[in-house]
């Protein structure tokens, strides 16, 4: 299909699909308006459940369901990224050299940030029942944190500080922390997932029963994963190279 | 301005959409379709909105109120960030096996699947 044909096809089905949105928007609740009719029995729900963050308890205790379900899609793109990334036949590992040249002062902060990111992210990951958060963000702010390393130091800094090895391992666990919880769910109370654990009292550190478990469980999870698949594109970009070439 | 957001939504879909059509570069499309699915975050976000009332979560001394943005909403938006960037992650990886096959990262220049 030449360009302009695929041009010509896309005005006509993103035309169409402008005037059926319009259609719909234009006849849709209003923008803002008072009347919320899943926030009237979600909140009541996560309060009963002694949960702080309401949007913590639709994830990991209303919804846990599907947040099980998400984390499966993140460890399968985490293990199709490696697939699709291991280096070739006709490619190599080297070991790189330690010629990076950073800025003194990029250097100097990214060391000073490296700790507190790492305490940040931990933070976010743990009082995700109480305050904005959860195991999803501070996961990734943890990955991020720990890659402030490469910026600020170098590659083999950050391939010395993060054996990837224990990492698969630590994905592994965090997946199955997260079942063993919906397992002991039905051994306990009779249904996958159903927050069995003694809820405690709203507002504090330890509350809203199975919410906080499941939040370091994904925590972690999305921490290695995030870690993991980025290892394998700095691999690609920075060790793996065709036989015969220097790169 | 009542449904100004949607619109918003519905404009990012489209334009992403726009992106992926006229790209001449694989990397250039799959951001393309990280803005199309950003549509989806607003749309969500806008469905759940109330005029003048805070956020789904209370302090240990806040009381809680029905008076807050819907949280399901919210959660699902939270879903769809993470699977987006998956499927980002993927897709880039696929960009970088169709680069070393091929030697080309235009779609254009890809003539026919290869197995």
């Amino acid at each position: 299909m030449s360009r302009r044909v695929r041009l010509l096809v896309f005005l006509v089905g993103g035309g169409a699909v402008a005037v059926m949105f319009a259609l719909a928007f234009l006849s849709m609740p209003h923008f803002g308006r008072p009347e919320h009719l899943y926030r009237d029995l979600a909140v009541p729900a996560a309060v009963r459940h002694a949960t702080a963050n309401v949007v913590s308890s639709v994830n990991f205790d209303q919804r846990a369901i599907d947040t099980f379900g998400e984390e499966t899609i993140l460890i399968a793109s985490v293990v199709g990224t490696a697939a699709l990334l291991r280096p070739a036949k006709e490619e190599t590992e080297r070991r790189v050299p330690d010629t990076g040249r950073t800025l003194g002062a990029t250097r100097l902060v990214g060391y000073l940030l490296l700790p507190v990111s790492l305490v940040i992210g931990l933070d976010v990951v743990v009082h995700g029942q109480l305050t904005p958060g959860g195991g999803f963000q501070g996961g990734a702010v943890l990955a991020t944190g720990l890659h402030l390393l490469y910026v600020s130091g170098s590659y083999p800094a950050l391939d010395r500080l993060r054996p990837l090895e224990l990492f698969d391992i630590a994905d592994a666990l965090g997946a199955t922390t997260f079942a063993a919880v919906g397992l002991a769910g039905i051994a306990i109370a009779g249904s996958f997932l159903s927050n069995m654990v003694s809820f405690g009292t709203f507002g504090a550190l330890f509350s809203a029963g199975t919410v906080p478990i499941l939040n370091v469980a994904v925590g972690l999870e999305v921490f290695v994963g995030i870690v993991a698949i980025l290892a394998k594109f700095l691999e690609q970009d920075i060790t793996v190279v065709k036989e015969g070439d220097d790169g | 301005m009542n449904v100004y957001a949607y619109f918003v939504a519905g404009w990012l879909l489209i334009a992403g959409g726009y992106g992926i059509v006229r790209s001449r570069h694989m990397v250039h499309a799959i951001v393309s379709l990280a803005v199309s699915q950003s549509g989806t975050y607003v749309l969500l976000l806008a469905v759940g909105y109330q005029h003048n009332v805070t956020a789904p979560v209370f302090g240990s001394t806040e009381k809680p109120t029905k008076q807050v943005v819907d949280p399901v909403v919210q959660a699902m938006t939270l879903t769809d960030i993470v699977v987006s960037a998956t499927v980002t992650a993927l897709l880039l990886a696929l960009a970088v096996q169709v680069n070393k096959r091929q030697g080309t990262v235009n779609p254009d220049d890809l003539a026919a699947l290869e197995g």
